[in-house]
């Protein structure tokens, strides 16, 4: 059982990275990774924002929006499924409030770290496209909630490694039209490529 | 490509006036929204390996977006600032939902490949990019315009990219092989580099280049 759970987290951080593999988050990821600073601070806030948000989501799929999860409310034939899109994005934003009101709250120090990074992240498709893959992927409650933590992980790497790179690029000479969006994206590919290398790895 | 192009100048020409036009016109090649905003790159690389679903995904981004745009400038003067962003995602989501069902209902197999990235639509940063920085200053009607541009922009960039996958990739366009077999038995390969997600950052990476080269705009 535990290693299922583990060869599912080694899955999600590498040879599945959400942003190398699945190309999710890629907005912010371009926007942010000038500096490393910045970039572990919205990775840490990705990380925790993404491992509250998936199980949450799985609940409402699973006990409100999936064909006849209703059923306990004595609607069996009921499928809400449609609404999913909807609803995980009010979910996702109100986590998003939520988070940054109880840590603006009980934790200034946080707050004062990670808090202007938390409306971004209502907006990264990371998120959502996490709680997508699980309704589509037929993830459980403990599947999803390492799934959810290891995508974060795997951003977070993605991010701070971009990060670093385009800090030392800053001292390369790159031509004109490359500079800024086309260099990183081909470093990216190259990043990519050396994520593919964990392809086949099994616990 | 060239025939969205020709789409474009087809409507009425006295709604047209010059600043109209711009709004449609720019993101096409100076103010793209990929390759020069940075907007929405995420649907952009991941649904191109094939031609069919990289085309179904523009259009359903143009639906979303043009409809999208003139739904929040229209209710622009009714939304508080404080809770705008929210506004925006209810509107877009629901547009999204409808183009999901749709989908799923004519071409179910497009929709299966195209899997969570249709549903991707509401966050991808084009659609709340254009709606901070059109829709809620613009009336309706050019903010279809700018909708509309701005979707016509996307979908040829996703356009070069998915034709140069698909070929380079598994030889083939829109689903027909168009290599010849004398080829593959000549000892050539497809790359299989173009299918998986390398290929895709490392093209749209060239792509970038080359129009910035042409345009000669210079970042950082």
């Amino acid at each position: 059982m535990l290693e299922h759970y583990l060869s599912l987290f080694v899955k999600s951080v590498f040879v599945e990275n959400i942003l190398l593999a699945f190309f999710l988050g890629m907005c912010s990821f371009l926007a942010v990774s000038k500096k490393v600073e910045t970039s572990l601070g919205l990775g840490a806030a990705v990380i925790f924002v993404l491992t509250i948000t998936t199980p949450t989501n799985w609940f409402i799929n699973t006990y409100l929006l999936k064909e006849g999860a209703i059923a306990w409310a004595g609607f069996p034939e009921v499928d809400l499924s449609f609404l999913g899109f909807i609803t995980f994005i009010a979910v996702i934003a109100a986590m998003v409030q939520l988070v940054e009101m109880i840590l603006d709250k009980y934790s200034p120090g946080l707050y004062a770290a990670l808090g202007i990074f938390l409306p971004l992240i209502a907006v990264n498709c990371a998120i959502l496209g996490a709680s997508l893959f699980l309704v589509e992927r037929d993830y459980t409650l403990g599947e999803s909630t390492v799934f959810g933590f290891g995508s974060g992980v795997g951003w977070f790497l993605a991010i701070v490694a971009m990060a670093a790179i385009r800090t030392k690029m800053r001292y390369s000479n790159v031509p004109a039209g490359l500079k800024g969006l086309g260099i990183t994206m081909l470093i990216t590919g190259l990043m990519s490529m050396a994520f593919m290398i964990f392809a086949g790895i099994q616990l | 490509m060239a025939d969205q192009a020709v789409e474009v100048k087809k409507p009425k020409e006295s709604m047209f006036s010059k600043k109209n036009l711009k709004a449609l016109r720019e993101p096409l090649s100076s103010n793209n929204p990929i390759t020069f905003q940075v907007l929405g790159i995420c649907s952009a690389l991941a649904v191109t390996v094939q031609m069919r679903t990289a085309l179904v995904m523009s259009l359903a981004v143009m639906f979303v977006l043009a409809l999208s745009n003139v739904g929040i400038s229209m209710l622009r003067k009714h939304i508080p600032s404080k809770i705008r962003i929210i506004v925006e995602l209810a509107v877009i989501a629901t547009l999204v939902i409808l183009v999901d069902q749709i989908l799923k209902a004519y071409l179910y197999d497009i929709s299966k490949q195209l899997s969570v990235f249709v549903g991707l639509i509401i966050t991808n940063c084009i659609l709340m990019g254009r709606a901070e920085a059109f829709a809620l200053q613009n009336k309706p009607w050019p903010s279809f315009l700018d909708g509309l541009g701005n979707a016509l922009g996307y979908g040829w960039i996703l356009m070069t990219i998915a034709v140069g996958r698909e070929i380079l990739g598994s030889g083939s366009f829109m689903g027909f092989k168009i290599i010849p077999e004398s080829f593959y038995a000549a000892g050539y390969e497809n790359m299989g580099l173009m299918v998986l997600a390398p290929g895709a950052f490392i093209l749209l990476g060239l792509l970038v280049w080359v129009q910035r080269t042409i345009t000669k705009t210079v970042h950082e």
